[in-house]
């Protein structure tokens, strides 16, 4: 009972959101003056559209968004603000690429090893940040931000330098071989596995996140800090260290991933500021990784779709940029509100001010 | 030597002008304790206002527009974070988020795709009499846009105003103890819109300065985390005027040795120079903080 | 002559908190020349009126009148411009910065550091206090501190001082110095307003008294004809249990006190010649010692910053000491003075809050149906009134949470596989009743006593001496890092607490 309640409150939520966001898409189109129905039409098909569009362009998207986002979700939850899911990416696809490339043989055992490769080095490039922090005290919010920019100009230094191409003409690094390729799912276009590992990693995240005895304590590091070192003599350190790591871990593998299933090879523009749109798809979902696999989706469709705007109605795909910054605003908002009512009611609490 | 030295301290003021404008504005806004993450928005938005207000109205419209920039981003900011409550953190990056779209999306509708690039009028530089003859540093120093001389006297005068003036004494007493400052009689969260305004303001201008005194157009994402360099330059600069200043010039000396390297025909790959300034802020960070202290309040929900 | 209009009147200020009715037409007048107690429970409305007077909440009907002029006072400024100053209980001062810029701020125009030392000099013999203008107000003690407060209210020429529960923080013999500073500052032609809910201090400065009992004014009269007898039942109202700051100066041996345990029976906490040091590494506790033993409440005393906190931490295991030896069980239940802060998570659940005990060496899955189910019974055992399990603790009451915090820590329901306590249970309290009303303090301590009766080691510390008497079958005193026991004595504790022999 209370499980299918949870599930269809889930699903409301996921409608509004889905009408929030067609409904600032429609009104932020019809301000700036475009032809309204022509780019939702383009829109639609160019997100879901068509059975080639559904699975080569939105769910293709819908992994490192769906990865990316759980690690939002993961750090946020802790109290961990890792605004840096898009460098922790770009190291996770450094790394993997690095593997396929110098490893002989290929096979399973190859890509586990690449993919493994790069959660960790997702996971080291968080971990960065985390000992920067409990260190130094540097706030992650901007050492993440910083190592974001340190990690793009470190591909763009690999891709024209080490890890170039052997014509040295264009700046990528050589392909992976085909045998390291994630496999294809058949008859889906240009839809891979990868799809089924993020879809797994993060129902698992999940699950921990609610039922396991490391899960709780990373809630509650992130409720209250003091309280959980006072009343539950949590290590808050550690729990802090756990997050940063399992956050960066997953934006690693988003990156493995997505050099292993879509583009075979390092650019220096491997993502689109998936890490960035993490944010909103984090937030959308209430920091529940169960709920970030729908607006992973939801964001997925929207990045898939505005390229066929901009293509076939002229409009520009940086308005996706807006959209999401509208969307994380007025989460931001309804949960201040929210908070607000939650303090009205409890006004039994205020006399008290006579006391404490 | 000296003959490289004039033209590397010019290009060290040059890029720290706007940092220093930037990192002022968020000194006045750290030092009520609020963060403002959405500094790199305010640039941005400064950057794209200049554009838009100089094509209109010249330099003068193009400064008026950063600025309007600037405040845009900064009221949103104000509004959802001490209006509506929310978290500080999210909200400015949402508002980044949102700036980057939002020139983005202006900039391809008003002008187009072509990248075609688009001239601005530019403010050259103007010589201060006398000054600008000191051998060496005068044309350095004293041979630049008007607005770097802005920020020359913004330091002292921000300095002045926070330790002898009893608003200066208030915005401090904010940052620490909000509740303390508001039972002597403070309106704290006017006090705090105030500085986030004109924190938004000094963001913009420092758009502004990039458009108008340094590239004389408009590039989609052309303020490149100089805001969020700008929110670290704060935190080695201690939240004082002058150590903020000091940063800045700092970080410029670091981007200007990139063209003095190349001048003297040493080849190290590009990246490096850009990866730089990050690079040199961790590090500085991790040595600064343990002898810093930031605000008691700071980033601390209302 | 005509009779002068009162310093201050509040007439007939009513205000709602959401259904909550915080004050209910309550009228106060204040006197020029006197000091007016204002009496309550926790709870009574006796701090919300008086941040209605100085304008930190806004009163939905009634007048502000001074000198008998209606004055409108929607914000601290207006109140400080009219005249009012207020030595909040959590006081308001900015500990980074020193004591000449916290009596000057507030102010506007130019500050001129020789202006503000005159400004605190001036202060400093005008009152007696002795200020340091360029001192740091973190380096101050608490006494030094309220002292500063005082003389940033009167540096705004404050003719109506008012002071929340001002002893709470002292020891008694500060406390006596600072309310014979107040009558002096009456006689001298002002007014003081004394927010208290202690009698004895009330009856010994005041000239007038002010009940207040459920956001009403419930009694209204000179300090001279009433006796503690009538204003303690004023303050709870009929049929209310018995409480024991209401009460005289409790007798040493209290029927519910348990006779001395035995010097024998097993010490179940114990800190041998303990130092710990802050964060800054300065020492607050060096060479401390205390034994706790199965069966006895041991109270602590101490003033502010004595020690104490790090002492109560060291013993509870949730802080590590730098010298010396602490012994406990795995678990000790320890219940802390800032709920808010160190004891829950107020945008949780219940049950999510319930599972915080032992949280830091839990493995594996979490089963929250059994969670479910103790935390059930926690409820139900301990009188918890919250509609489900599942109800997040903000909306708690203060003494359900606190209720519910202590049943967390004193119960085993929770505990399971290797963290199960032996029998060996200790209980480390910090202020185990601060903002709980009557009812709710009287079924705190009655627990804690069951708790000893049961066996168990209870470690108590309260501010309020008088709490400390009337739990505690032994004392111990905090003063200065170091520890050592004294008879339960009111006289003796208050000379120990100031470090005199």
């Amino acid at each position: 009972m209370r499980a299918s309640r949870r599930t269809a409150w889930t699903l409301l939520l996921g409608l509004v959101s889905l009408i929030a966001i067609v409904g600032t898409t429609a009104l932020l189109l019809l301000i700036a003056g475009y032809d309204v129905p022509r780019a939702l039409g383009a829109l639609w098909t160019g997100s879901v559209g068509s059975w080639y569009a559904l699975t080569s362009a939105t769910l293709v998207r819908a992994i490192p968004l769906m990865l990316t986002g759980c690690a939002i979700a993961v750090a946020f939850r802790a109290g961990v603000w890792n605004i840096g899911a898009e460098g922790q990416l770009l190291a996770g696809g450094t790394g993997a690429t690095a593997v396929a490339l110098l490893v002989p043989g290929a096979g399973p055992l190859a890509i586990m090893l690449a993919l493994a490769t790069g959660a960790a080095a997702g996971a080291g490039w968080a971990g960065l940040a985390a000992v920067l922090r409990a260190r130094f005290g540097v706030l992650e919010v901007i050492s993440t931000i910083m190592l974001n920019f340190v990690a793009l100009y470190a591909v763009s230094f690999l891709v024209r330098g080490p890890l170039q191409e052997p014509t040295h003409a264009y700046p990528q690094s050589s392909s992976i071989a085909d045998a390291v390729h994630l496999a294809r799912i058949p008859g889906a276009g240009r839809l891979h596995v990868g799809i089924v590992v993020a879809v797994v990693l993060v129902l698992a995240a999940g699950w921990a996140m609610r039922h396991t005895a490391a899960g709780y304590r990373l809630m509650a590091v992130g409720e209250s800090p003091t309280a959980a070192a006072s009343a539950g003599m949590i290590d808050v350190r550690r729990v802090t260290m756990l997050a940063f790591i399992t956050s960066g871990a997953l934006a690693g593998l988003a990156g493995a991933i997505e050099v292993l299933g879509v583009t075979f090879a390092l650019y220096e523009d491997l993502s689109p500021g998936y890490g960035y749109t993490a944010i909103a798809v984090a937030l959308l979902a209430g920091l529940d990784p169960w709920r970030v696999i729908g607006t992973s989706l939801l964001f997925a469709g929207l990045e898939a779709g505005a390229g066929a705007m901009q293509r076939d109605a002229g409009v520009p795909s940086t308005l996706v940029s807006v959209i999401e910054a509208l969307l994380i605003l007025a989460v931001v908002a309804a949960q201040a509100l929210r908070a607000r009512r939650v303090g009205v009611t409890v006004v039994d609490e205020r006399p008290r001010e006579d006391a404490a | 030597m000296t003959d490289a030295l004039t033209p590397f301290l010019a290009a060290t003021i040059r890029t720290a002008t706007p940092l220093a404008l930037a990192a002022l504005g968020e000194m006045l806004v750290e030092r009520t304790g609020i963060i403002n993450i959405g500094l790199e928005g305010a640039v941005l938005a400064g950057a794209f206002g200049a554009l838009a207000g100089a094509t209109a109205g010249g330099v003068a419209g193009g400064y008026a527009g950063a600025v309007a920039g600037g405040l845009l981003v900064g009221a949103i900011f104000a509004f959802c974070v001490l209006v509506l409550r929310g978290d500080q953190i999210i909200t400015g990056m949402a508002l980044t988020l949102f700036a980057v779209g939002a020139t983005g999306t202006l900039y391809r509708a008003l002008y187009g795709t072509s990248g075609a690039s688009l001239q601005a009028p530019t403010s050259g530089p103007w010589a201060v009499p006398i000054l600008a003859t000191i051998p060496i540093i005068g044309d350095a120093l004293f041979n630049q846009p008007v607005i770097t001389y802005v920020a020359y006297l913004l330091v002292p005068a921000l300095a002045w105003w926070m330790a002898r003036t009893h608003a200066g004494l208030a915005l401090r007493a904010i940052g620490e103890r909000p509740d303390a400052a508001a039972a002597a009689g403070i309106a704290v969260t006017r006090v705090r819109t105030v500085a986030v305004l004109i924190g938004g303001a000094l963001g913009g201008l420092a758009g502004g300065t990039l458009v108008l005194a340094q590239a004389g157009t408009f590039v989609e994402n052309m303020s490149a985390g100089r805001g969020f360099i700008a929110l670290a330059i704060v935190v080695l600069g201690r939240w004082q005027p002058f150590g903020v200043a000091l940063g800045a010039v700092v970080f410029g000396a670091a981007s200007a040795l990139q063209f003095a390297f190349q001048a003297m025909g040493w080849n190290a790959p590009y990246q490096i120079f850009l990866a730089a300034p990050y690079l040199l802020t961790l590090a500085a960070l991790a040595g600064a903080m343990g002898r810093a202290r930031a605000p008691a309040a700071l980033g601390r929900p209302l | 002559m005509s009779v002068a209009p009162p310093a201050l009147a509040l007439e007939h200020i009513s205000r709602n908190f959401g259904p909550v009715a915080a004050l209910r037409d309550a009228s106060l007048h204040v006197e020029a020349g006197h000091v007016h107690a204002l009496l309550g429970e926790n709870g009574a409305g006796k701090t919300t009126l008086m941040h209605v007077a100085f304008g930190m909440v806004s009163a939905d009907r009634g007048v502000v009148r001074m000198n008998g002029a209606p004055v409108t006072i929607n914000a601290p400024s207006d109140a400080i411009a009219a005249g009012i100053g207020m030595v909040h209980q959590h006081f308001t001062l900015v500990p980074a910065m020193t004591v000449a810029e916290n009596i000057a701020l507030g102010g506007r125009g130019l500050l001129r550091h020789g202006a503000m030392v005159e400004a605190v000099r001036d202060i400093a013999a005008a009152t007696g206090f002795a200020l340091d203008p360029d001192a740091l107000v973190e380096t101050l003690s608490v006494g030094a501190q309220q002292r500063v407060e005082i003389a940033k209210a009167l540096a705004r020429r404050a003719r109506v001082l008012i002071l929340d529960e001002p002893t709470a923080v002292l020891a008694p013999a500060e406390a006596e110095e600072l309310l014979r500073w107040a009558r002096r500052f009456a006689d001298a032609g002002n007014a003081v307003v004394l927010i208290t809910h202690k009698l004895h201090e009330a009856l010994g400065v005041a000239d007038r008294v002010t009940v207040l009992r459920q956001g009403q004014v419930v009694h209204t009269g000179a300090a001279a004809e009433a006796s503690v007898q009538t204003l303690a039942g004023a303050m709870l109202g009929a049929d209310a249990p018995a409480r024991h700051e209401t009460l005289p100066p409790p007798t040493r041996a209290g029927n519910h006190r348990r006779a001395t345990v035995a010097s024998d029976a097993t010490a179940i906490l114990a800190a041998h010649h303990v130092t710990v040091h802050d964060e800054r590494g300065r020492a607050r506790l060096r060479d401390a010692s205390l034994v706790v033993r199965a069966g006895e409440i041991v109270g602590l005393a101490g003033v502010e910053g004595g020690g104490q906190w790090e002492l109560l931490r060291a013993l509870a295991g949730r802080i590590d000491v730098r010298a010396g030896r602490i012994e406990r069980p795995t678990q000790v239940g320890f219940v802390p003075e800032d709920r808010h802060r160190d004891a829950v998570l107020l945008d949780r659940s219940l049950t999510d809050n319930a599972a915080l005990r032992g949280a830091g060496g839990r493995r594996g899955r979490i089963s929250w149906r059994t969670l479910r189910t103790g935390t059930r019974s926690l409820m139900d055992e301990f009188d918890v009134r919250a509609p489900s399990t599942e109800t997040v603790m903000r909306t708690l009451s203060g003494g359900n949470q606190q209720k519910f915090v202590l049943a967390r820590e004193m119960t085993t329901l929770l505990l399971r596989g290797r963290d199960a306590p032996s029998d060996a249970r200790a209980i480390v309290i910090e202020n185990p009743t601060r903002g709980l009303d009557v009812r709710a303090t009287a079924e705190v301590h009655a627990r804690l006593r069951a708790a000893r009766d049961d066996g168990a080691a209870v470690l108590v510390y309260s501010s309020d001496l008088d709490e400390v008497l009337a739990l505690a079958d032994r004392v111990a005193v905090v003063h200065a890092g170091t520890v050592r026991d004294v008879p339960a004595d009111r006289d003796v504790i208050g000379r120990a607490m100031l470090g005199a022999a």
